[in-house]
């Protein structure tokens, strides 16, 4: 990894002084930081020894950008540093580092970046690229710098066609004892093991093509090599035995934007030695929009969530109902709150969500979050481990 | 019988009148319409930094600043691509919009924070954009499609003409627009009614600059709200006619890169 790193920086340097930087006159610099600080109150007693009900951790995000020759070349990096009380979760991770250079229908890439696909809310099926955070964050939106090499090349009737080359893999980290959203014996760094023999140096590649018709946005993707879910497998006595898998994954997502109203739909189909399946997520979005005459939109979110792994799909989601409204104030403050569950039809499994955000002064944002995991049928796999992790969360961000 | 046909013919008369009268009327007011719109046909491409003053009733003061570039498009509308600069929370939030002469706009936002884009819908035309006086129709693209007309008054070189949204989604029952007949037909001046017919807001051009000797700029653009004392000033600077952009700059991989 460390010698990753220093090749992307030779690439940089290489590419940042092949440039005469005398010559280029408009050349942007940017430096930004933001201080998060945040309380998780787990009001339950956890389920496992050594786990709390304070959590409050502490991150710094800086930021540091060049850009030139009118944006068309840009150096970006960006670092994620976090204190909590579980130590798994307290750890540093590079978000972006990585040159890009756009040139009349085409645009380069390299180092480690941050790149996202989807339409759906509740989740994200088809995006594959980065590993998930999920230490950070439990909707997988929060996600870790994923090193590659990615050329994307635009043509008007055709859209725009993105080439990966995956040189490596990252793992996706699990809370340690004293942390929350864990399985009852932790889950080592070192204990998830590859099925290929490269391990994590296997080379993955992916292509994706996206276009829009009018109303319609529509996306195809193509994936080959290690899974960014583990896959994991139970023993009689319960112990867990977890890899990545070699697989091939095909994703579709669709949007239609029919004036207030969204339809969506993404789906994929992975393949590897152990495991073939199908999953979707189909929905709509209808908003009602300046209702109040001073702003205020009032969204209705409702998507259905489908998994042929049923009980073995890591999210739990494989015959679920997701019901939500966001509600945005387009205020001086920017409010907004998403409000919203996931039932399974299945078992019941009931998980409530709230996300609220507004900026309380110049620069200082304010995040209430609560998940509460109001019935978790026994049926579940793997959400059981987490029946006493409902939340509280307030957290601040300053920005320098 | 003589009488009744002769009054019947009288009325008619009268009636045709007012109509033909009232038909000059709209076509004098779509004349000047579409003098104003194609004396600012042919900038090409444009650059311009932007900062918005955001004034609540009690006088404080809230800012945002942004860049916008358009390219304009002849058979259809103009593209637009909008980047935040400040404050730092929405930083690199950005939108690409293709406007359209007839229809709903379509429309993308970036998410620099997870670096998501969504297609969004544009069918919001009355809300506020970023909490602003201003909404979004108002921020829009100037089409002669989007508004039927009515010429109501002249007074020395300013033009008064009436101007009714087609879309019925719009936030206005009309709007009064003057126009400056001696600079290119630019507008000085909106008042815009609400959809109850009373005077809603106030939109004031300030500060004319005149680039490549053909496209009038203002400065400035005040909107006052009149029914809740708030006001937004929008203030222009480094107005670029001299970049040529290309489809290419207004792509979502462009739209992505401009929050860099």
């Amino acid at each position: 990894m460390r010698l990753m790193l220093l090749f992307f920086l030779f690439i940089v340097l290489r590419f940042g002084h092949s440039q005469d930087l005398k010559k280029v006159s408009g050349i942007k610099a940017n430096f930004e930081l933001e201080l998060d600080g945040e309380y998780r109150y787990f009001y339950n007693q956890g389920q496992f020894f050594g786990q709390k009900k304070h959590y409050p951790s502490i991150a710094i995000t800086p930021s540091y950008s060049l850009n030139w020759n009118n944006g068309y070349q840009n150096f970006t990096t960006t670092v994620f540093f976090i204190a909590d009380q579980d130590t798994k979760r307290t750890y540093w991770d590079i978000r972006e580092f990585y040159y890009q250079k756009a040139k009349n229908n085409w645009e380069f890439n390299i180092g480690l970046k941050k790149v996202f696909w989807g339409v759906a809310e509740s989740n994200h099926l088809v995006d594959i690229i980065n590993q998930s955070d999920a230490l950070k964050s439990f909707d997988g939106e929060q996600k870790l710098g994923q090193p590659m090499v990615q050329f994307s090349w635009y043509a008007s009737k055709m859209g725009t066609f993105d080439f990966f080359y995956l040189p490596y893999h990252r793992i996706r980290r699990f809370a340690g004892t004293r942390g929350r959203f864990r399985f009852a014996t932790p889950i080592e760094d070192e204990s998830i093991t590859y099925e290929s023999k490269q391990n994590e140096w296997h080379p993955d590649f992916s292509v994706r093509w996206k276009n829009y018709f009018g109303p319609v946005d529509m996306g195809l993707s193509y994936f080959k090599g290690n899974g960014r879910e583990p896959y994991f497998e139970f023993d009689p006595l319960g112990n867990i035995n977890a890899f990545y898998p070699y697989i091939d994954q095909i994703g579709l997502d669709l949007q239609i934007t029919a004036n207030a109203l969204l339809l969506k739909f993404e789906s994929i189909y992975r393949e590897a030695a152990d495991q073939r399946f199908i999953a979707a997520v189909a929905g709509l979005e209808y908003t009602f929009s300046n209702i109040d005459g001073n702003g205020l939109d009032i969204g209705i979110i409702g998507e259905y969530l489908y998994d042929e792994r049923d009980a073995f799909a890591l999210s739990g989601l494989q015959n679920d109902l997701f019901y939500g409204s966001r509600l945005a104030f387009n205020d001086i403050n920017d409010t907004a709150i998403l409000l919203g569950g996931i039932v399974d039809l299945d078992t019941e499994t009931n998980l409530l969500t709230l996300e609220a955000s507004r900026r309380v002064a110049d620069n200082l944002n304010m995040t209430l979050e609560a998940r509460l995991f109001d019935r978790i049928s026994s049926q579940e796999l793997f959400l059981l481990f987490f029946k006493q992790d409902s939340f509280l969360a307030v957290s601040f961000s300053k920005y320098f | 019988m003589k009488k009744i046909i002769f009054a019947f013919s009288f009325f008619t008369l009268i009636g045709l009148g007012i109509l033909q009268a009232q038909e000059d009327l709209a076509k004098k007011g779509l004349e000047i319409a579409t003098k104003a719109v194609e004396a600012d046909k042919g900038f090409g491409s444009v650059g311009v930094s932007l900062k918005m003053v955001l004034k609540n009733k009690n006088g404080q003061i809230s800012e945002r600043t942004l860049e916008n570039k358009i390219f304009e498009l002849d058979e259809d509308g103009d593209k637009s691509l909008i980047v935040f600069t400040s404050p730092n929370d929405i930083k690199g939030t950005a939108t690409l919009t293709f406007t359209h002469k007839v229809g709903s706009d379509d429309q993308w936002l970036f998410l620099p924070a997870i670096q998501r884009t969504k297609r969004i819908s544009s069918s919001n035309k009355s809300g506020p954009f970023v909490g602003s006086e201003f909404a979004y129709e108002d921020l829009s693209s100037a089409e002669i499609e989007k508004y039927t007309y009515k010429f109501l008054d002249q007074k020395g070189n300013l033009i008064f003409l009436e101007q009714v949204p087609v879309d019925p989604k719009s936030g206005y029952m009309r709007q009064i627009v003057t126009y400056n007949a001696e600079q290119s037909y630019r507008v000085e001046k909106i008042d815009f009614y609400d959809r109850k017919n009373s005077l809603l807001k106030t939109l004031t051009y300030i500060e004319y600059v005149l680039y490549k000797n053909k496209f009038w700029r203002a400065n400035k653009l005040k909107m006052v709200n009149h029914q809740t004392n708030k006001e937004t000033m929008l203030e222009f600077s480094k107005y670029d006619f001299d970049i040529a952009f290309a489809e290419n700059d207004f792509t979502e991989n462009a739209l992505r890169r401009a929050s860099n």
